[in-house]
């Protein structure tokens, strides 16, 4: 067992851990943070997508040991302090850029690091950005959508309604 | 995953004595090695993890030769390799996805060697040197054949140096689920020469098409390269793509190469 010490969405947390525990793991079974969800365990599908040290990665593939002494974002913390949906949440609410759900906390850690690099995106750099993020109702124009209103640009362009 | 403990050295030299042990492991950005570890083709005892290593970090260009420490990740060379060396900044702007990215590293890469990966063509195509804790490993010397390189057990990729070129470009052909090689063409022209490296093709990894690389030498267009081809044999085959199909795109995808360097 190790000792790991972390923020996660702002609040100091110490556990112990084996090895091999995984974000995943941690997150969900240690802390009960089970937005952050798991499509493959495989690192293909973007839903476990967190934010360590302000940069998204891939909650399934990185070890809780690896987080030691990192920041750790996931969508929990996502939503404005007073609970209110934050810009992007209300944006995918808005222009219905979910289906099942599934996908959606990836898909929104996703854009929240997007539109950090890159505040105002093309389509297609959305959909290039969006390339380890799986939706599997199919559903990208609405999120696509939902990502270009986030950040403030027409949505009337994106192809589907 | 079977069980193993992990360690997280802040130095080189702590890092390599905790290789030492039985049955170690070095980690270094995991997006190959942790997949691997979930279907238990790997059974390390210890995971020495090289992510807090800070004199294995970064990005620095001096006298014609870009620098990688062998721990930093893709995404940090596609950000700051591309005013000194834009077609390895481009090669990694293109790996996996952007979360991969912020994990994967340029030592992981070519250390693991995968046959179908991106670096291993920017290496052999600069004529890159791997700097390890104890050595200096010339090009020529590194690469083994696939999955296999010139690393001793608990050696160690502590920064890669890149020969910048006069124009270079590198250009994959994506499988479409993995954004691996199918094929993938690195051409680089320097004053005294081309070299053209070639990935995802080979059974044997990485390798160099010299035959384009002394067409290319004496005319750098794609044109030199009209009526080149390369055999079939000893390229891979699988669903994605027959080797006869590898071997027509490793001349299309060198041609575009050649077209896109600057």
């Amino acid at each position: 067992m190790t000792k790991v010490t972390m923020t996660v969405n702002g609040k100091t947390v110490a556990k112990e851990v084996r090895g091999n525990t995984l974000m995943t793991e941690f997150l969900r079974d240690e802390l009960r943070l089970t937005g952050t969800h798991v499509g493959c365990d495989t690192s293909q599908c973007g839903a476990c997508t967190i934010h360590v040290n302000g940069l998204n990665v891939k909650a399934c593939t990185i070890f809780a040991a690896e987080c030691d002494g990192a920041e750790v974002g996931t969508i929990e913390g996502q939503a404005n302090a007073d609970g209110s949906l934050n810009v992007i949440q209300q944006a995918f609410q808005d222009h219905h850029g979910l289906q099942c759900g599934f996908c959606t906390p990836g898909m929104v850690m996703a854009a929240a690091s997007l539109l950090k690099d890159n505040p105002k995106p093309s389509e297609a750099e959305i959909r290039h950005y969006l390339e380890g993020n799986i939706c599997r109702c199919t559903g990208y124009h609405n999120i696509v959508k939902a990502i270009m209103a986030a950040s403030g640009q027409d949505v009337s362009v994106i192809a589907a309604e | 995953m079977y069980s193993f403990e992990i360690v997280r050295p802040t130095s080189l030299a702590d890092a390599v004595a905790a290789l030492g042990q039985d049955e170690a492991q070095a980690l270094a950005g995991g997006q190959t090695l942790i997949p691997s570890l979930k279907q238990r083709l790997a059974q390390p005892s210890v995971l020495v993890s090289l992510t807090a290593i800070a004199e294995m970090q970064g990005v620095s260009a001096e006298g014609g030769v870009l620098t990688l420490g062998g721990g930093t990740t893709h995404g940090t060379v596609a950000r700051e390799a591309a005013a000194h060396y834009p077609a390895l900044a481009a090669l990694a702007s293109n790996i996996g996805d952007p979360a991969v990215r912020n994990r994967g590293t340029v030592g992981g890469s070519l250390a693991n060697n995968d046959p179908a990966a991106c670096y291993p063509a920017a290496a052999l195509a600069s004529g890159a040197t791997i700097v390890t804790n104890s050595r200096e490993i010339a090009m020529e010397d590194y690469f083994q054949g696939m999955f296999t390189t010139a690393l001793e057990e608990g050696e160690i990729i502590t920064a890669v140096r890149f020969p910048i070129p006069e124009k270079a470009a590198y250009i994959k052909f994506e499988q479409p689920a993995s954004r691996f090689a199918l094929v993938g063409v690195f051409v680089a022209k320097f004053a005294d020469g081309v070299r053209v490296a070639v990935t995802g093709a080979s059974e044997e990894g990485v390798f160099r098409w010299t035959e384009a690389e002394e067409a290319l030498s004496g005319n750098f267009s794609a044109t030199a390269l009209d009526g080149l081809t390369v055999s079939a044999d000893g390229l891979m085959s699988d669903i994605h793509g027959s080797s006869a199909y590898r071997a027509h795109l490793i001349g299309v995808l060198t041609k575009r190469a050649v077209a896109a360097a600057a």
